[in-house]
């Protein structure tokens, strides 16, 4: 496994633990005060720091850092976390997805607002409690990358109390491969008093190993004070009970010295002093003057190598501290004593105690398995072609078996019904919950309301409600353009709503379900509701309608939908990026859905998306055209009618169009333009499938025959053959036979001027 | 044989680091994914050190480094904690619970082992 692997790992944490994050917040900000609440959004922040210094993503560590810190200030019940605090916590945890997006996919971030959030965490740590000592805006600053080469040399450490809590501690021992480093001609000495505490080896510490550690800084001599050392029947074998005195000529100096205890500090006194030259002077106080004693690393290094098992039992203690006296190598030994006997403890039983660490290990394996998309498409592939099977092998069944009452056609139907249970089952593989969509929302809500000076909640239903992952990959993009229109157009002002009675908070409520094998998602805004009157007025200037036409209600609701309509007054900055409604519209239609909106004056609006659980298959209406199988996806069609002789009017050398209730609809000759025949059919002897295309236009398209309406899985042409104009893919068919699936807006497109002949050829005889 | 380190961390990117740091160096290791889960594998097997993050769900690290010394099978064993605590209070609460010592996140793979020889000398 590589570096990059374990990144992605981390990154997908990262989007858990933003989750995690924003939806504490949002607790809070609902006034959530439970502990456990501010601790979990604490916690977030804290591992995608964590994990963020472990892959020397400066630029997140340094803004978690900061968010980590004021958020410390909450959980300690120092910063009351009221509104306007929860505001800035939520800007700022918008930043930290973004930085996270951006280390991943390596794009900029917005510095100007990281900096500007960064001051607001710091004021808010500080400001309410100017006495803490809360890191400066220097320490903002990215740090040293872990991969840096500070700890190459080993730099003076800082005492543990002041070190950044980002940055890698400096080591400063020196490597253990290395050799005795050569003493320099000059080395200053340093005298050590260390005096373990009684339960230095109860955690875990090691006076040898801290000698040992301390001798590769330089020439030491040591001596052992065993005054400690209580007589036998009260002495526990656990606890520490000498101190020892060492004299050490290292260039390392104090610092260097207080690394090597660094993790026995809370576990001893210690002092260090560094001895200008005459070593006699301080060692003064001493009623006996020091005796150095050789130190012998080798003597150390035996002792800590040699098994548990092996180690004198602890009956020998009480006879070693006469022999220690002047001699070290006993006195490391009997150091070593208590922790051999903790090990001797745990290895009372190895095989059971193992077998029982090997089972409990197994049990932390996530329930979940990540597995690449392509295999499952790979899968849900296979099982397509198992579907057609299965509906090419009943159909030759049912041919040949007259009473159809055979053993045959019993096995028959169990392998149908079987095939469609692994159909469902591995497309719920794909299937996942629509809920980081929603919560993505949540933010562009936040963004908008911000920019507009609008007060707007978010409440969000059903967001474990599933759907393919290729639709609510798809999904993001037509729900932000909503969510943004509910909130800028939907959404009336603080003071227009506190005029009109309303709650000056508006809200927005997103909702998924499932119905009828669709997934319908629903965004309703309690704001001013579709101005009629205003929407009328822009399509009759922009000649969507005539001045006169009489349109229903809904009818003009629906007029958001078409091209280039906007009702805002002037383009904001939020809305007006270009792209409307009918944008939108087009991104769900390209999904296989259909959007419908609802307004009451007043009360609101409600746009109501439905959506194929899956775009693996699709429902389609399968029809004929000079001879050949199409099938046209059902959601693009309005209604199908029997053109009547008196409905089809000539315009120009070869428009016709079809009146349907007092209005003209261009007839789209689906044979002539796919190049299926030469000359144009008469509609009369055919059927008209009226669809609504791209833009919003509506328009008949001709076709011979209607055979039936069919679920069908979805073929790509172009990774088994090649793209084909007017055609979106293929697929089989319950005969066997190969069916081409109409790209309507295509077919639409081309009838609305250039017949792509050459290209349309191929569809001909494909 | 090797020595047999225990790691606890809530995350997996950090619990995967740490532990192709340490079967790098040739240590074995045995992953637990919360204190609780730390405690029991602790309690379960047998470890030569153990390696936790401090802040987690279910038990935190504190928890477990309290539990473990209190139990006289677990005392002298060598615990480090990862942590992010910028504050000293964070440090001494740790170590006040028995910890041997710590591990400032984020590390560098190379710190790890270095601290894991100098806690467990070898």
């Amino acid at each position: 496994m590589d570096m990059n692997e374990i990144k992605e790992i981390f990154f997908q944490e990262c989007e858990e633990q933003l989750a995690e994050l924003e939806s504490g917040l949002l607790k809070m900000n609902d006034g959530d005060r439970d502990p456990e609440t501010v601790n979990a959004v604490f916690r977030a922040v804290h591992s995608i720091k964590g994990g963020a210094g472990a892959f020397g993503l400066d630029d997140l560590v340094s803004f978690a850092h900061v968010f980590e810190t004021t958020l410390d200030c909450v959980r300690s019940n120092k910063l009351e976390p009221n509104q306007d605090v929860l505001k800035v916590m939520l800007k700022s945890a918008d930043v930290l997805a973004d930085l996270t997006n951006a280390a991943r996919d390596g794009g900029g971030v917005d510095e100007a607002r990281s900096r500007q959030l960064i001051r607001e965490l710091e004021a808010l740590a500080n400001g309410e409690m100017p006495a803490a000592s809360e890191p400066p805006a220097a320490k903002a600053a990215p740090a040293p990358k872990a991969s840096a080469p500070a700890p190459a040399a080993p730099t003076p450490a800082t005492a543990a109390t002041s070190e950044d809590g980002f940055q890698p501690i400096p080591f400063s021992f020196d490597d253990f491969d290395g050799e005795e480093q050569p003493v320099a001609p000059y080395v200053p000495t340093c005298e050590v008093l260390f005096v373990p505490k009684r339960d230095l080896y109860a955690k875990g510490n090691e006076a040898t190993l801290l000698l040992r550690d301390l001798s590769r800084l330089g020439e030491m001599s040591i001596r052992c004070d065993m005054d400690k050392l209580p007589l036998l029947q009260d002495m526990n074998p656990e606890e520490a009970y000498f101190s020892w005195k060492i004299s050490i000529a290292t260039d390392k100096g104090e610092d260097g010295v207080r690394t090597v205890f660094e993790f026995a500090e809370w576990d001893c006194d210690l002092e260090v002093r560094t001895i200008e030259d005459e070593p006699e002077a301080v060692a003064g106080d001493d009623e006996q003057p020091m005796q150095p004693v050789p130190f012998d690393l080798s003597i150390l290094d035996d002792a800590s190598d040699v098994p548990a098992e092996d180690e004198p039992p602890v009956f020998e203690q009480p006879v070693a501290p006469a022999a220690a006296v002047e001699v070290a190598s006993n006195v490391v030994k009997l150091a070593e004593a208590p922790k051999a006997e903790a090990r001797a403890a745990l290895a009372a039983s190895p095989a059971a105690s193992q077998a029982a660490a090997n089972a409990a290990a197994s049990t932390a394996a996530a329930p979940t398995i990540r597995v690449d998309l392509d295999r499952v498409d790979r899968l849900i592939n296979l099982v397509g072609e198992l579907v057609i099977n299965q509906a090419m092998l009943s159909q030759s069944v049912i041919e040949n078996d007259n009473n159809g009452v055979s053993s045959i056609n019993m096995g028959l139907e169990e392998l149908q019904q079987l095939t469609r249970e692994i159909q469902d089952s591995v497309m719920a593989i794909r299937a996942q919950p629509v809920k980081p969509v929603f919560q993505r929302m949540s933010r562009i809500v936040r963004e908008i309301a911000d920019a507009t000076g609008k007060s707007v909640r978010l409440l969000t239903e059903g967001e474990n409600t599933e759907v393919d992952k290729t639709v609510i990959d798809k999904l993001a993009e037509p729900l932000t353009h909503m969510i943004r229109n509910a909130v800028d157009h939907g959404l009336e002002s603080p003071e227009k709503r506190e005029a009109a009675g309303k709650n000056p908070e508006g809200t927005v409520r997103l909702t998924a379900k499932h119905r009828s094998g669709r997934i319908v998602i629903e965004l309703a805004d309690d704001g001013g509701g579709i101005n009629r009157e205003k929407v009328r007025q822009k399509a009759i200037d922009n000649d969507l309608i005539a001045a006169d036409a009489n349109l229903s209600d809904e009818e003009i609701d629906n007029l958001i939908f078409h091209a280039g309509f906007s009702t805002a007054d002037k383009i904001s900055d939020i809305s007006g990026r270009g792209v409307g409604m009918d944008v939108v519209k087009r991104s769900i239609q390209a999904l296989g859905g259909r959007i419908t909106i609802s307004s009451k004056p007043g009360q609101g609006s409600v746009f109501t998306m439905s959506l194929p659980l899956t775009l693996a298959v699709l429902d389609g209406m399968v029809v004929t055209v000079a001879g050949q199988t199409l099938v046209v996806p059902l959601t693009a069609i309005v209604e199908t009618l029997q053109p009547e002789a008196s409905a089809i009017h000539s315009f120009g050398a070869s428009q016709r169009l079809i009146s349907i209730r007092n209005s003209f609809c261009p007839l789209v000759d689906v044979g002539r333009i796919l190049n299926f025949r030469g000359t144009q059919a008469n509609p009369v002897e055919g059927v008209a499938l009226l669809v609504e295309s791209e833009g919003g236009g509506q328009r008949a398209l001709m076709v011979d025959a209607i055979q039936g309406q069919r679920q069908v899985v979805i073929k790509s042409l172009e990774a088994n053959y090649t793209h084909v104009p007017g055609i979106a893919a293929a697929t089989i068919l319950g005969d066997g036979r190969v069916a081409l699936i109409l790209d309507v807006d295509a077919v639409v497109a081309a009838s609305r001027g250039q017949p792509l002949k050459q290209e349309m050829s191929l569809a001909a005889t494909g | 044989m090797s020595a047999h380190i225990l790691t606890v961390d809530d995350s997996a990117s950090i619990r995967l680091t740490t532990k192709i740091a340490l079967t790098g160096a040739g240590y074995q290791v045995t992953e637990a994914v919360d204190g609780l889960d730390g405690l029991n594998k602790a309690k379960a097997g047998t470890f030569d050190m153990i390696v936790t993050d401090l802040n987690m769900p279910n038990m935190n690290g504190l928890a477990m480094i309290e539990a473990l010394r209190s139990s006289p099978a677990h005392t002298g064993i060598p615990i480090i904690f990862l942590t992010t605590e910028s504050d000293a209070e964070m440090k001494s609460r740790a170590k006040a619970a028995g910890a041997t010592g710590w591990i400032t996140k984020p590390f560098d793979p190379e710190q790890l082992v270095k601290i894991a020889k100098k806690v467990l000398g070898k």
